[in-house]
């Protein structure tokens, strides 16, 4: 392929504006929608991997078994079996060597109320150690401290969404004071947002002392859950063993199918979640190369069309001189002009199509390297692949058959 | 030099077959300005697509300047007539949209010929053919006599052994086809070979040989002891 083929292609495809256009059509949708689906798909991973992420990479849960009582199978996670004795031995056995934080935790769902609002809020007992563990950040005051906890102390931090729902927005709710399950609690601090949605959200939460959730509010003895924070990702698989055969002993229970508790970890959470969304992207991307395809085929029925219509060009050039390869290339150059100058409109539309979904969406913008080679391979291989067919047609024509073609 | 000899071409549909051309046999010398008669179906485009290497026949040789044509590949037969054969066909055909130096420089490029040299040949063959100043003019900017000049001056740009004319004034009004005589003789004077078919005896009467055809046979091949020239002031009308 020299110069002057390019530059005679080039005059061609231009001079044909509608019929190249239409022919660019498809590749530009096809690349376009491979590379708005991919990102789409790989932004809603980021998005959900993040939130998830933010909860905390190192953290285990141990929430009670369902409860046994009388041959009738509670509810899982219902059952009364951890005590804050469990937690106190979980950070001082020295069985233990993976944990660096435990957070004993006692929560439930209640009404609350100022003066004139109420809200339905999850409240949880909780002690210093939960905003380490949990990753909470103060916007305003300060969070429950070890003291609070001992002194039983009737105070409350609020998420960002109690504050807006009790109190409206703007308002600085500390020192005032919030009505739970009878009793007045005075306002010490408010977290930062964390974001989310549904059992995502970490900011429709009211936190207590753990003492006085207990004691005060909703008279328990035994945690609704323990959080753990191991010393670092690689070590959870051996955190979770050591703490279940902790708990196993200290519940004098040899079989582990019999357990009384269950230990997850975050990551079990992510994986679940990065398999949705892998599922998810998988999906888009197998309709993007659907229409890839389809704009291939297209491609390829107007090149073929063009082969036709140009049938005795093509014969006059064979009776001129112009052999086989001559032919082939003519055609195939237009061909590829044809599919990478559409791949690149391709990429921008794409890349424009998915910034504006992410910007309208609020999902992190994230354009994939992979996803920009994968399209212009594809744009390069439907060039050669549907460009060559109809190019060896056209060189193959007889030069007397096509001269005399009408 | 052109050698025929004992050329059959024979079609086959099915079961069905046609002879086209039965046992033709004739030499056509360099300088020589030959025109091929005969009414349609005789087989005369026949044997100009075996001529100019368009078509191969079933049997018979054909030799063209020493290199037997009826022997060769599809690329080979492209490299003949691009070295050997400069066509001129009824309808013109011309690029379309492409200007009438593009044209003429088409088969230099098959050729391989460097671009310069290729504007440069092409500008002196417009030129003859008086067409200097329509160089950059589009074929569907022209005038059927014009585009027939313009395919003349394609056709004689590759200084081929043989200039080959099908129905060359077939489209075109007959003062303009007088053009394109006064040029034809004008190129055959200066040593170039003219094989022109057409069934017209008046366009005819300028060539120096005629042979007409019937059937697939040679009916006669004679001599045109009165060969019609062209009137002077057309000729020097265009400055040939």
């Amino acid at each position: 392929m020299d110069f002057e083929t390019l530059s005679e292609s080039f005059s061609t495809l231009f001079l044909n504006k509608l019929r190249t256009g239409l022919a660019m059509l498809g590749i530009v949708i096809g690349i376009g929608s491979v590379i708005a689906l991919i990102s789409l798909g790989q932004a809603t991973q980021q998005q959900v991997q993040s939130q998830i992420q933010s909860l905390g990479a190192n953290l285990l849960t141990v929430a009670p078994g369902s409860s046994n009582a009388g041959g009738i199978r509670g509810a899982e996670g219902g059952g009364t079996t951890l005590t804050l004795t469990d937690a106190q031995a979980i950070s001082s056995d020295p069985s233990i060597t993976t944990i660096s934080n435990v957070s004993p935790e006692a929560s439930s769902r209640t009404q609350v109320s100022t003066g004139r609002n109420n809200s339905n809020v999850q409240i949880i007992g909780a002690t210093s150690v939960y905003s380490t563990v949990h990753k909470i950040n103060i916007a305003q005051g300060s969070f429950i401290t070890q003291r609070d906890v001992d002194a039983i102390s009737k105070v409350a931090v609020l998420g960002p969404t109690v504050v807006t729902n009790l109190f409206g927005e703007g308002t600085d709710p500390i020192g005032q004071t919030v009505r739970v399950a009878g009793q007045s609690l005075n306002i010490i601090g408010v977290t930062a947002s964390k974001g989310g949605t549904g059992f995502l959200n970490q900011d429709n939460l009211i936190y207590v002392p753990l003492s006085t959730a207990q004691k005060q509010l909703f008279g328990l003895t035994h945690l609704t859950s323990i959080a753990l924070e191991a010393k670092s990702p690689d070590v959870m698989t051996d955190a979770q063993n050591q703490v279940g055969y902790l708990l196993l002993s200290r519940h004098k229970l040899s079989d582990p199918t019999q357990a009384d508790f269950s230990i997850f970890s975050q990551q079990d959470i992510l994986n679940a979640a990065a398999s949705t969304t892998g599922t998810f992207t998988t999906l888009l991307s197998g309709i993007a190369a659907i229409s890839l395809l389809v704009g291939g085929i297209g491609t390829m029925n107007i090149m073929l069309v063009t082969v036709t219509e140009r049938t005795r060009e093509i014969g006059l050039r064979k009776a001129l001189g112009a052999k086989k390869k001559t032919i082939i290339s003519q055609f195939l150059t237009e061909a590829v002009i044809l599919t990478s100058v559409g791949g690149i409109f391709g990429m921008i539309f794409g890349i424009l199509v998915s910034f504006i979904i992410s910007s309208f969406a609020k999902f992190p913008f994230a354009i994939a390297p992979s996803s920009i080679l994968l399209a212009i391979g594809v744009s390069a291989g439907i060039g050669i692949l549907f460009g060559w067919y109809p190019a060896q047609r056209a060189a193959n024509l007889q030069p007397i058959e096509a001269l005399r073609y009408e | 030099m052109i050698q025929i000899s004992h050329i059959s071409k024979v079609y086959k549909i099915g079961t069905v077959e046609t002879i086209a051309l039965s046992d033709i046999t004739f030499k056509v010398e360099k300088g020589e300005f030959l025109a091929i008669m005969g009414p349609s179906g005789s087989g005369k485009s026949t044997l100009m697509h075996i001529l100019g290497a368009l078509d191969t026949p079933t049997s018979g040789k054909y030799i063209l300047d020493g290199e037997e044509v009826s022997k060769l590949s599809d690329d080979e037969l492209a490299d003949i007539r691009n070295r050997k054969i400069g066509f001129i066909f009824q309808a013109y055909n011309l690029l379309p949209r492409t200007s009438s130096l593009k044209n003429v420089m088409l088969p230099m490029r098959y050729a391989g010929i460097p671009f310069e040299e290729r504007e440069k040949k092409a500008k002196k063959y417009l030129e003859m053919v008086g067409l200097k100043d329509r160089m950059n003019y589009t074929s569907n900017q022209l005038s059927g006599g014009q585009q027939q000049r313009v395919a003349i001056a394609r056709g004689l740009a590759m200084n081929p052994s043989i200039l080959l004319a099908d129905e060359p004034t077939g489209n075109i009004a007959s003062v303009q086809a007088e053009e394109i005589m006064a040029i034809f003789q004008d190129a055959n004077e200066e040593g170039h070979t003219i094989i022109m078919i057409t069934h017209e005896a008046d366009i005819a009467a300028h060539a120096k040989r005629i042979i007409t055809i019937k059937d697939g046979k040679i009916n006669s091949d004679e001599k045109n002891r009165s060969q019609k020239r062209t009137k002077k002031e057309i000729r020097s009308k265009h400055g040939l």
